[in-house]
């Protein structure tokens, strides 16, 4: 009875972008608009002495000039949406996080002054024209630095730049002694660098009041519009909720980075009533180099033991990880909650301790970027067992082997609890490594890779993750820290006609909801997908909704619009039973009609549809009407896995690295839309191969951020890739009414290691053993390593 | 400072005063409200805003509007015709070249110049055109494939 579940459908929202009239924030323009342009602080670390603008206010076309001075008290800055408590069990450090700053500013890109003028142009004239007398003081950047006594306080009402410490899992002295009788210990010094999310569409916000309503309506570039109305209304501005539209249109890539709720939304949407005028603010990308929260940033040490047959016995790790100046939405949740419990990875180690430093630094925050603390885990755990495999001069395929966890499927076996919190949901790990190296031709390639005579190194990594997504059931969330429930919501509105539409809370920024949401909907009722339109990204047209990160969108998202069609049909059956002089356990659903079992006596869904808003020969005791809202909160996160193998081909002259083939292999639950999902590994290969290869934030000591631009932060181009090779296998999730479990950072979280695995592996076989390259790996890097 | 220029957009002629410095990227977008247009970047490295300029692809950011005087331009609201897809819009929707679409336009463009010049890329040939063209959500494996879709097409 699937018509479209399964099928790679042709996105239905595909028209509007191909032919320029997609809407996206910075596309919209209100009348009487306003533009806003923020000067922002060039020093990482400064006091504000005084601040000029009289020069700048004179100018034509200005409307008006804002400064911190010009925020109420009241109004502290926006909130962190994650609470992680201190091991003794205080709480993190929460230092206030200013619309625009008055004395101090922490890190580069803080908003100083806002400037709103007729144009862009005239705005940014202005702030050239404005005077601001800073006192510089020392910076830190590094977050393990950042830690150390006498390093300069980012907060200095704070004792020391520690946002929390932080630890899981076993007994350190338990993990200390299976490490001290292991057969062999590999231990890994490593940074996980600090990388810039770049959605291609640069934030964008336009802040509306209507003083006929008395509303405020805020346009942003946000994957979350409901959570980013809540945050500001109740969090920062302090105005009643329901006064308050927040719309996300079309939004051009989000990553994680739009998730947050940002100070410029709080800005426009705060002076658009005291102007008079909307307000539109839109970052350049130097602006969103500065302040698009950023990714990763860990400083770890970490060991791994095995007994002499290679079962891994225990693993231990440190990590630093850094916030940046302040506190963004979900941060101290990544290095945590998405990082330390994800450390079992595909393994059985029975003892596992992880310890986490959070610290403040000069630089910008640091938050959820594609994949969030899952890329962290994955790239701990792999860069170990590929280099233990090398240590040990044991295959690094069969070490894995040896140490996955038995298949179990979830209903019929339990779910696997590891020693760091999870239970995970269904696996089945073997499958997706075998068919990964059957694709690679693994045996031949040795052989080639053996043989290699061409001046150049041949070499094969690999990497098997598991993540966690479908990021939800509230009650877990919540006593983990999270300050919001993580459901989803949908209401799922059958029109008279028979025509449906969907509102969901999810948020689609490149996902293509439009479509397989649709195509969940079309299935379900049994109705042409044209017939079913999904509705997301407006507040005032959708109920509720927390929006899309974590992968969450199908699992929770999906489900809750399975929630909502099941009431229908459960309604419509009723009203079937009625029309056809049956009972409704008689009757069968199939195709668009409810049959009389065993008969040819059916009543078709458009029927029944306008018997509902038309009750004249209704059933008693039936509200007219076929609308249904649900709210689904599931039971569990999801557990995707895969497989990655990377295969380079260094240049011993230069150092060079080709990145000859990439073979994933990834287990995503049921799969709605294939094209998609494949579209979703893709672009998230590319990102994980990305860090590894090309992308890096560098702050200097000063922190100054300086490679904040195109011309200077490597992107990855489409001449940086190979065609990529992937496969899939199903282990359907055994919580969720669609068995999906979420493909959207899979990608991003298995390639990183991979690919930094496959250049150790290569320079080995070249006699060069070397531990560790910093990524990006360039070329530079590469050739040093050579030198030994 | 405003100049006078006239600007032959998608077959329409559009005639007004404009300041000297305005990009043709601003001007397309701000004044002829054509936003399909897109900006990226403020470095002229991301193609997001790449349109035709008397029929080759050009990074409408990297120029003036008043540069543009008396030229011919194309944008993404011009490859369709009378509401049929241009080969290389269809392409990009049968092989999935776009996710969240805001590099789309860009790619198109640059794609219909390749394909005028090279009308039978090999794959390393459109990833090589592709170099000044940023995609954060599709690794490019689609794209590419949008485009030996776009040029069997037109072949
Ligand atoms: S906006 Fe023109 S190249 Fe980026
Ligand atoms: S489709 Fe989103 S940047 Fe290319």
């Amino acid at each position: 009875m699937t018509k479209y579940i399964g099928k790679s459908v042709k996105r239905l929202e595909d028209k509007r972008f191909l032919t320029g009239q997609g809407k996206y924030t910075d596309d919209i323009k209100l009348v009487n608009m306003a533009y806003a342009y923020i000067l922002r602080s060039p020093y990482a670390n400064a006091t504000i002495n005084n601040i000029d603008i009289s020069e700048a206010k004179a100018q034509p076309g200005v409307a008006a000039i804002y400064t911190g001075a010009d925020i109420p008290e009241s109004i502290a800055g926006v909130p962190c949406g994650w609470q992680v408590n201190f091991k003794n069990g205080d709480i993190m450090k929460e230092p206030p996080h200013p619309l625009l700053v008055r004395k101090k500013v922490r890190h580069v890109g803080d908003g100083v002054v806002m400037i709103v003028a007729d144009s862009r142009a005239i705005a940014k004239d202005a702030s050239e024209l404005i005077d601001i007398d800073y006192d510089i003081h020392d910076a830190v950047t590094d977050p393990k630095k950042a830690a150390e006594p006498g390093a300069p306080l980012v907060h200095e009402e704070l004792p020391s730049n520690v946002c929390f410490d932080w630890e899981l899992g076993n007994p350190k002295d338990e993990v200390a002694a299976a490490l001290a009788s292991a057969a062999h210990v590999t231990e890994l010094d490593f940074t996980n660098q600090r990388v810039v999310p770049n959605a291609m569409e640069p934030r964008s916000a336009i802040g509306h009041y209507d003083t006929a309503y008395d509303r405020y309506t805020l346009h942003t570039s946000t994957q979350n519009p409901h959570l980013t109305r809540l945050l500001m209304c109740a969090f920062v501005l302090g105005i009643p909720e329901h006064k308050v539209r927040v719309v996300g249109p079309d939004v051009g890539g989000g990553f994680g980075s739009k998730i947050f709720h940002y100070t410029e939304e709080a800005l426009v949407t705060y002076f658009s009533k005291i102007l008079g005028r909307p307000i539109k603010w839109t970052a350049d990308r130097s602006e969103a180099f500065l302040t698009d929260a950023h990714g990763r940033d860990h400083v770890t040490n970490a060991k791994m033991g095995f007994d002499a047959n290679g079962k891994i016995v225990a693993l231990q790790a440190y990590t630093y990880a850094n916030m940046g100046a302040y506190l963004s939405t979900f941060a101290p949740a990544v290095p945590t909650y998405l990082h330390g419990t994800l450390l079992q990875g595909l393994y059985t180690t029975p003892k596992i301790n992880v310890d986490v430093t959070a610290t403040f630094t000069h630089t910008n925050a640091v938050d959820a970027y594609r994949g969030a603390g899952r890329p962290e885990a994955t790239y701990l755990l792999e860069r170990l067992l590929d280099l233990a495999a090398l240590e040990m001069k044991v295959d690094p395929a069969e070490l894995r082997f040896k140490n996955f966890i038995p298949a179990f499927d979830g209903v019929t076996q339990p779910g696997y609890q590891t020693q760091v919190a999870l239970q995970y949901d269904s696996g089945n790990y073997e499958p997706v490594l075998k068919r990964a190296l059957e694709m690679v031709g693994y045996e031949a390639f040795r052989q080639e890779q053996a043989n290699q005579t061409n001046g150049k190194l041949l070499g094969i990594g690999f990497s098997t993750y598991i993540e966690a997504c479908g990021i939800a059931p509230s009650a877990v969330v919540g006593a983990l820290g999270a300050r919001a429930g993580l459901f989803e919501s949908a209401q799922v509105t059958v029109q008279p006609t028979g025509k449906v539409s969907v509102y969901t809370g999810s948020h689609s920024h490149g996902q293509g909801h439009e479509t397989t949401f649709a195509q969940v909907v079309a299935d379900k009722l049994g109705i042409p997908i044209e017939d079913v339109e999904i509705i997301h990204g407006d507040s005032d047209r959708v109920a509720f909704g927390m929006g899309t990160y974590g992968s969450r969108s199908l699992a929770v998202g999906g489900s809750a619009i399975v929630k909502s069609l099941e009431k229908v049909l459960e309604k419509g059956a009723k009203i079937a039973a009625h029309l056809l002089e049956a009972s409704a356990d008689d009757l069968e659903y199939n195709d668009g009609k409810w049959t009389v079992k065993g008969t040819d006596k059916s009543v078709a869904f458009g029927d029944v549809s306008l018997t509902a808003y038309v009750p004249h020969n209704y059933p008693e005791g039936i509200e007219p009407g076929l609308d249904f809202s649900s709210f689904y909160d599931p039971t569990n996160f999801t557990y995707p896995f895969g497989a990655h193998i990377a295969i380079v081909e260094i240049d011993k002259e230069t150092g060079a690295i080709k990145l000859k083939r990439f073979i994933a292999v990834d287990d995503v639950g049921n799969v709605i839309n294939p094209m998609i999902v494949d579209g979703q590994i893709h672009g998230g290969l590319a990102q994980g191969i990305g860090q590894a290869l090309h992308e890096g934030a560098m702050y200097d000591e000063d922190g100054q951020l300086i490679n904040g631009s195109y011309m200077d932060y490597c992107m990855p181009r489409a001449d940086d890739f190979p065609s990529f090779e992937i496969d899939r296998t199903v282990t359907p999730c055994p919580h969720n009414p669609l068995g999906v479990k979420g493909a959207g950072e899979a990608g991003t979280i298995g390639s990183t290691p991979a690919v930094v695995n496959a250049v150790i592996d290569a320079l080995w076989k070249g006699g060069h053993e070397v531990k560790d390259i910093k990524m990006p790996m360039t070329p530079e890097r590469v050739w040093n390593a050579m030198q030994d | 400072m405003a100049n006078k220029i006239s600007i032959n957009v998608n077959g329409k002629m559009h005639t007004g005063a404009i300041e000297a410095r305005k990009l043709l990227s601003d001007y397309l977008r701000e004044d002829l409200s054509l936003t399909g247009t897109h900006i990226g970047c403020d470095t002229s490295s991301c193609g997001a805003c790449t349109i035709h300029l008397d029929g080759k692809a050009v990074k409408s950011c990297t120029i003036l509007a008043v540069q543009a005087d008396g030229c011919s331009v194309t944008t993404v609201e011009g490859l369709a015709t009378n509401g049929e897809l241009h080969p290389i819009q269809e392409g990009f929707k049968e092989e999935h070249g776009l996710q969240c679409g805001f590099c789309t336009p860009g790619m198109m463009m640059t794609a219909t110049d390749l394909l005028k010049s090279n009308p039978n890329p090999s794959e390393q040939e459109i990833r090589d055109a592709l170099e000044g063209n940023f995609c954060r959500c599709t690794g490019y494996h689609n794209i590419v494939k949008s485009i030996q879709y776009a040029a069997k097409k037109m072949a």
